[in-house]
């Protein structure tokens, strides 16, 4: 400040910044550049919007709602509250050949993951396996923080609390018998949640870890006894449970619940009937939910979404169209030329 | 505030003593039987800043929160801070606000430590102080009032002081008071009494007031008993602190005013604060957004509570309230309420202020670094005193303009003179170059001569009649210096003018010593005068006299001054002869001042000295009394002659005033000086063409006819009414059909004794009639033109156009104090730094060398001021905008919940870290046309005059743009989410992927919208757009890629690498990116051929044709 006072108590520097007259580029946005360019914008996106639209229409989807509103469909009578253990059986049948492999997701509506309380509600320093937060969980998660006789719920809060644990088997009739259709449950879930964001307490076996707390209200197993086939796949780091946790941006969403990636059915589900066994447990009548499973294959982009593809086609598309109505115009009215 | 304390004291008291104050010299009581009861007044502390280290905090952050945005997320951030149900953490607001007061905080504080820097230099130096005969250093804060100071050469005066002794034989000190006015002459100042070691006095003087030329006082002098002595003080006796002692050994003073109350203390203090148009702006504005805000938030909690009350919405078994919920349920509204504000705060810009306050203060130094502002002759650039109002140089469409000094150079040549009605023109070829020259005396004759004794006379009064000085050098020579080597110091270039052009007839001022004014006449003999009275010049009397006694006894008046003021004061057969060369002169643009003489007789002196002495000694109306008698004196002399001076006008002055008026600038010309002089001066400047028609309003017009002036001035104004604005109005019509048509133009010239006429008239009704009759002539006039005009005239115009309909941003530019009235009323005050002295430019916000320069100070700089930061206001209530509308609409499909969409970090970061940056680049550096074309094509200026760019329709184009880019992200991503399995492992994507990809296409968005703005690209503008797209990525993936260990929540744990690792996520981006700035490219191109830009391009053809 002081030096700059000095110089302009003097001759004011003479630099291009001083001066204002930094060497600049000095776009102009000119018929030349804009009616190509737009040419070419159009053509690339209406290129990339058929490359989206055929995959999304080449990815097979079937979606089979098995809420049981209705009073004929086979889940209707799980509805009823009092009954535990429901199971239905839900009969659907393929056509065609279901490109595998085929991804099997849940699906829930009218359910609100991103609730801001409901999405508080958990304690990220117990899921990454701090003993200390077993004894005493963190207050956000109130009202799942201890259970009646002051015992702190691990794992505590909301989310964990309203995990979703309706199961489902799958099976293909063949000849009138059921052929399980084995489901892969592992890689459903990120990466690092699974390796690095949640983990579970060093201690062996897991269930000491657990000791003195309860397993959440609405659970029927504790935690480290979530998936008694894998050991592996028990405590925090139970792959449904993760997928649980990372909480849906939309009241309408699907979350992944196995693949069908190996064994027989590695090249997808073949023609035919087939049997969904639902292991009801979920309610969700009471806030006007629905509940739905969905078989899909992925391409590159993903599951299916038309959106993308129509999006890129009609952008792509109005490109070239104004390109060629600025070339009528500029044609038509002879504007200055631009160099 | 002093002055108001006195006013005070002044309607309560009944004593005449609260008006003066009384001063015990050295603190010695008056009389020996009176006890002293000390006075106390303030120390000799200048205090000029406004922190303590103490109660800088609480004070600057009080200042700071008096600002209604600072104090809106103060409010919002307590909000946070009490209730323990936000969406949003007390950081993620708190943080921002903390940045910004800390930033204005660390500004504020750096100012403030230099003022601190420059006071302690002040009152820490050492002093001489005398006490009893002892001398003692002291620092100058320890000054008491009463202490007698002693001062040597070239120091500066610690406090105001009254001059007891000087070293100097002639009891005179020199000063030079060229830190206070600017004026670099050197000045006389009186001691006001010899004896210092038996010294027992008191004086008596008026509280202190600002004037730096007014000073009354008396001093009691008490001397064994005696009956005291009393002298009179006035502003010779005064030495003002700040000002320095020159060509004198050493002095000694008494302090009268110490510290906040010296007159140079008071003039620093009160300069009101302008704001700019601009501001005016963003606080409608801000009111706007602050109506979208709470809108916004009455809508969702309304919404809530509807949709809560459809029967299993509120509370599912899988997200239960807490106790605590269900026990507040009934505030639990004004809660919801509060937490959606707190959500949507972010819409308004929180950085906004700091940013403009950045950009302002930074790119004022482009004013000062400009070397095209420069002037080699006084080795100065422009100076930037306030930077609040750089963007309204490009909004200003009246300019004031002094003419003196400001469209002239103020540079006086003695052109010819006119003896008894005889023209005495000086000719010699060396004479234009040096300006005078004598080796060949006598006066030329052209026709006639006038008698040797009229013309003797007349020179003799040219060498006596002035206050000028001449330059001393500084050993005493007994042989004076060469005549061409004289050099002459006056407050006024015009006296200088008239003592040299006597001295080319052979008349030479030697110099004035102790009262004794020496001329060296046509037969070399010197010729003593001793000097009696000075009757000094001021701009109400237009005149100014001296009263000098010759060697043979005679005492004699010489009196010069306007020929209005001089005429009716001599005997009016001399007036005829004399009249014609004055006009005549007058209109050939040259300054003239006619001389008279008066032979005063014993009895007459007498009387004039009692009546002079008397009203000096008078502590009130001090000013009166010696204009009534100065008036008194000045009657009844004979006219000898005129003179004329040539005021040349300044370097390209009719080039600035031309570009001015292209730019649709209406220019004013406020002078003092006369109306022939005034309008040669505009005709010279172009600002009056030969096709102007004149519409003249002057007490001569008046008088024509000779009907009462009332009447008369009653007539013109309703003719010149019709003739410049229903003729207008009615060509206005024509113009559509026939735009070929000659337009026009009207010149108005009004003087300052019509102008008080129309603002004063008797009658209330045609009071405010008149006034707006003359309003709307000025108007439609392409130059108007006010002559006569008394200082605080000048300001009542500007007052009176600032006020007018639609309120016009005015500019005044002067470079005299007299031009310091208008300066201070005027939107934005330019100061010219001229030969007038200082004060123009201390009390302007804008000081240039040149007048010239004015033409690039607003049609450059203030064009490229305005349009940056109007975008810069524009794109941040846009992008604020655009930035909380997905949040806003996430609310419809998140329950109501506040939900934010975006995770803290993001909503802390995008104001202050990812789209600040560029923003305050392009606001710094954007040329959107570059300065050359700025200042060959004046109507540029056209373009953005009336605010164009913050009006409404702009906003509402902004805002608009900003909807519609808030309502494209979230619903883009909202539709890709419809399947939220968006990886080809056919895992799902969350809310905080969800927000992110939103937040991703949102800064790249704004930013790339910015860039498309951007018509200049330095490397800096690269560097910085591209840096903080490239530092967004990089956040990104460091804020997601680490588990950090003081966050509760890991929300966005790899949830950007996720996002990258998708295709369709890459693809969405692109498209929405694409599709919000397509319109816009698509604007530019069909607006182009229309645009500022075609005419660029167009330019550039024709330069290279």
């Amino acid at each position: 400040m002081v030096k700059q006072e000095k110089a302009s108590a003097n001759r004011p520097d003479n630099t291009a910044f001083t001066q204002q007259r930094l060497p600049a580029w000095q776009p102009m946005l000119s018929a030349g550049i804009v009616i190509p360019g737009f040419v070419l914008i159009g053509l690339a996106f209406i290129g990339i919007g058929v490359a989206l639209f055929v995959t999304s229409r080449g990815i097979q989807v079937l979606e089979i709602d098995y809420t049981g509103v209705e009073q004929n469909s086979p889940c209707f009578p799980c509805t009823d509250q009092n009954r535990k253990n429901c199971v239905c059986d839900v009969n659907f049948s393929i056509d065609t050949l279901f490109q595998g492999p085929v991804f099997f997701y849940y699906g829930l509506s009218n359910y609100f993951q991103n609730y801001r309380k409901y999405g508080v509600s958990k304690d990220d320093y117990q899921l990454s396996g701090d003993l200390s937060y077993f004894k005493a969980p963190s207050s956000t998660c109130s009202p799942y923080e201890y259970d009646k006789n002051n015992k702190p719920i691990v794992p505590c809060g909301s989310v964990a609390n309203s995990m979703f644990n309706d199961t489902f088997k799958l099976f293909q009739i063949v000849n009138g018998a059921k052929k399980q259709v084995s489901l892969d449950g592992k890689g459903i879930a990120w990466w690092t949640d699974y390796n690095i964001k949640y983990r579970n307490p060093s201690v062996t076996p897991l269930k000491n870890a657990f000791n003195g707390t309860v397993k959440p209200l609405f659970w029927s197993k504790p935690a480290y006894e979530l998936d008694l086939s894998d050991p592996a796949n028990n405590g925090f780091i139970n792959q449904d449970f993760l997928v649980w946790m990372r909480r849906a941006a939309l009241p309408n969403f699907r979350k992944l619940y196995r693949r069908i990636t190996d064994g027989d059915y590695a090249q997808g589900l073949p023609a035919g009937n087939y049997t969904l066994e639902v292991s009801y447990n979920y309610p969700v009548l009471s806030f006007g939910g629905r509940k739905k499973v969905v078989f899909s294959n992925v391409s590159w982009m993903g599951g299916k979404n038309e959106f993308l593809g129509i999006a890129y086609l009609v952008i792509g598309s109005m490109c070239v169209f104004m390109s060629i109505v600025m070339l009528i115009v500029y044609a038509k009215f002879k504007f200055p030329e631009e160099d | 505030d002093i002055r108001l304390l006195c006013a005070c004291t002044c309607l309560g008291g009944d004593e005449r003593r609260v008006d003066s104050r009384t001063i015990y010299v050295g603190h010695r009581s008056g009389s020996p039987n009176e006890a002293i009861i000390p006075p106390k007044f303030c120390d000799n502390r200048i205090v000029s800043s406004k922190y303590t280290v103490w109660n800088f905090l609480p004070k600057n952050l009080f200042e700071q929160f008096r600002r209604i945005a600072n104090f809106y997320f103060l409010i919002i951030f307590l909000v946070q801070v009490r209730t323990v149900d936000t969406p949003t953490s007390p950081v993620t607001s708190g943080l921002p606000l903390f940045f910004v007061i800390t930033v204005t905080a660390i500004k504020q504080g750096y100012e403030d430590w230099l003022r601190h820097k420059a006071d302690n230099e002040v009152n820490k130096y050492p002093v001489t102080v005398l006490e009893d005969g002892r001398r003692i250093r002291k620092e100058s804060e320890k000054i008491k009032v009463g202490d007698v100071v002693e001062v040597e050469e070239d120091e500066t005066f610690p406090c105001d002081l009254i001059l007891l002794q000087s070293s100097r034989d002639d009891d005179t000190c020199f000063v030079t008071t060229a830190s206070l006015d600017g004026e670099s002459n050197h000045k006389v100042r009186c001691t006001a009494l010899l004896d210092l070691e038996s010294l027992n006095a008191t004086i008596e003087c008026e509280q202190p007031q600002p004037d730096l030329y007014k000073f009354v006082g008396r001093m009691h002098i008490y001397t064994n008993n005696q009956e005291p002595a009393v002298r009179s003080l006035g502003p010779e006796n005064l030495l003002l602190k700040g000002a320095t002692l020159k060509n004198t050994q050493k002095i000694c003073g008494v302090a009268v005013y110490t510290g906040m109350e010296t007159k140079m203390a008071l003039n620093y203090q009160g300069k009101s604060q302008k704001r700019s148009a601009v501001e005016k702006s963003i606080n409608a504005f801000l009111l706007v957004y602050l109506c979208i805000l709470v809108s916004k938030a009455l809508v969702c909690t309304t919404l809530k509570y509807v949709w809560q009350s459809k029967p299993g919405q509120d509370e599912p078994w899988y997200n239960e309230k807490t106790q605590r919920e269900k026990d507040t349920n009934l505030v639990s509204m004004f809660t919801d309420f509060l937490s959606f504000m707190v959500l949507f705060n972010f819409i308004i810009p929180v950085s906004m202020y700091v940013t403009v306050e950045m950009q302002k203060f930074l790119g004022s130094f482009f004013i000062t670094w400009d070397k095209d502002f420069f002037d080699p002759e006084i080795k100065e650039g422009a100076l930037v005193n306030t930077s609040d109002l750089n963007e309204e140089l490009g909004q200003v469409e009246y300019v004031f303009t002094d003419k003196t000094g400001t469209l002239t150079q103020n540079n006086m040549e003695f052109i010819e003179c006119c003896i008894d009605g005889f023209q005495y023109k000086y000719r010699d070829a060396s004479s234009e170059l040096d300006g005078f020259c004598v080796t060949d005396g006598p006066v030329n004759k052209l026709q006639q001569k006038a008698g040797r004794e009229r013309e003797e006379l007349f020179l003799r009064a040219l060498c006596l009649c002035h206050t000028v000085q001449v330059k001393e050098s500084t050993e005493q020579k007994v042989v004076p210096p060469p005549e061409e080597q004289r050099g002459f110091i006056a407050s006024s270039p015009d006296e200088v003018a008239l003592v040299k052009g006597a001295m080319r007839y052979g008349f030479t001022f030697l110099g004035l010593e102790s009262k004794t004014m020496k001329i060296l006449n046509r037969n070399n003999d010197v010729e003593m005068y001793e000097l009696l009275h000075v009757l000094n010049f001021d701009p109400v009397r237009r005149r100014m006299s001296v009263i000098v006694r010759s060697r043979s006894g005679d005492t004699l008046l010489f009196c010069k001054g306007a020929d209005s003021s001089i005429f009716p004061r001599v005997r009016q057969e001399e007036v005829e002869r004399i009249r014609m060369h004055v006009e005549r002169n007058a209109t050939e643009g040259y300054r003239t001042l006619c001389v008279a003489y008066k032979h005063l007789s014993a009895e007459e002196y007498a009387q004039a000295d009692k009546g002079l002495r008397e009203a000096r000694l008078a502590l009130q109306d001090r000013e009166e009394k010696l204009m009534a008698v100065y008036n008194q004196v000045e009657t009844g002399m004979s006219l000898i002659g005129a003179t004329a001076v040539e005021d040349r006008l300044q370097e390209e002055a009719a080039e600035t005033m031309e570009a001015l008026q292209g730019a649709g600038i209406k220019i004013w010309v406020l002078t003092g000086d006369k109306m022939e002089t005034a309008k040669s001066t505009c005709y010279a400047c172009r600002l009056f063409q030969r096709n102007t028609e004149l519409l003249e309003l002057t007490v001569r017009t008046l008088e024509d006819g000779g009907r009462r002036r009332e009447e008369r001035l009653h007539e013109l104004l309703i003719e010149y009414h019709k003739k410049a604005v229903l003729n207008l109005n009615l060509f206005l019509c024509s113009c559509c059909r026939s735009w070929s048509s000659a337009n026009q133009d009207y010149g108005f010239i009004i003087d300052g004794a019509t102008l008080s006429m129309v603002l004063n008239t008797s009658s209330e009704s045609n009071s405010s009639r008149y006034k707006n009759l003359f309003l709307q002539i000025c108007q439609n006039c392409t130059t108007v033109l006010c002559c006569r005009m008394a200082p605080l005239q000048k300001a009542q115009i500007v007052k009176m156009v600032k006020n007018s309909k639609g309120s016009p941003i005015t500019l005044s530019i002067g470079d005299g104090a007299n031009d310091v009235s208008m300066i201070l009323e005027a939107h934005v005050g330019i100061g010219i730094k001229g030969k007038e002295g200082r004060q123009a430019v201390r009390n302007s916000d804008y000081a240039i060398p040149k007048l010239k320069h004015l033409k690039k100070l607003l049609l450059a700089h203030g064009h490229l001021y305005y349009v940056r930061i109007a975008h810069l206001v524009q794109y941040f209530f846009y992008k604020n905008l655009c930035f909380i509308l997905p949040q806003f609409l996430y609310q419809f499909f998140c329950g109501y919940s506040q939900q934010p969409l975006y995770d803290a970090a993001y909503l802390t970061m995008y104001n202050i870290c990812f789209t600040s940056m560029p923003i305050l680049a392009y606001s710094l550096l954007e040329q959107h046309i570059c300065i050359e074309i700025l200042l060959d094509n004046a109507t540029l200026y056209r373009e953005i005059a009336k605010n164009a760019m913050l009006r409404w329709g702009p906003f509402l184009y902004w805002t608009l743009l900003g909807v519609f880019h808030g309502l494209l992200f979230f619903f883009g991503v909202r539709y890709l989410f419809s399947n939220p399995a968006l990886q080809d492992n056919g895992q799902v994507f969350g809310n905080w992927s969800y927000g992110t990809i939103v937040f991703t296409v949102l800064v790249f968005t704004v930013t790339l919208k910015l860039a498309l703005d951007t018509r200049h690209w330095t490397w800096i503008n690269h560097f910085v757009i591209w840096g903080s797209l490239a530092f967004y990525v990089f956040f990104s993936f460091f804020w997601g890629g680490i588990i950090w260990p003081f966050l509760r929540q890991q929300r966005l744990y790899f949830v950007f690498a996720n996002m990258l690792s998708s295709v369709s996520a890459w693809l969405v981006i692109i498209l929405l990116i694409l599709l919000s700035l397509l319109p816009e490219i698509l604007l530019v191109v069909f607006r182009k051929p229309r645009g500022p830009h075609a005419r660029q391009v167009e330019l550039k053809h024709t330069y290279t044709a």
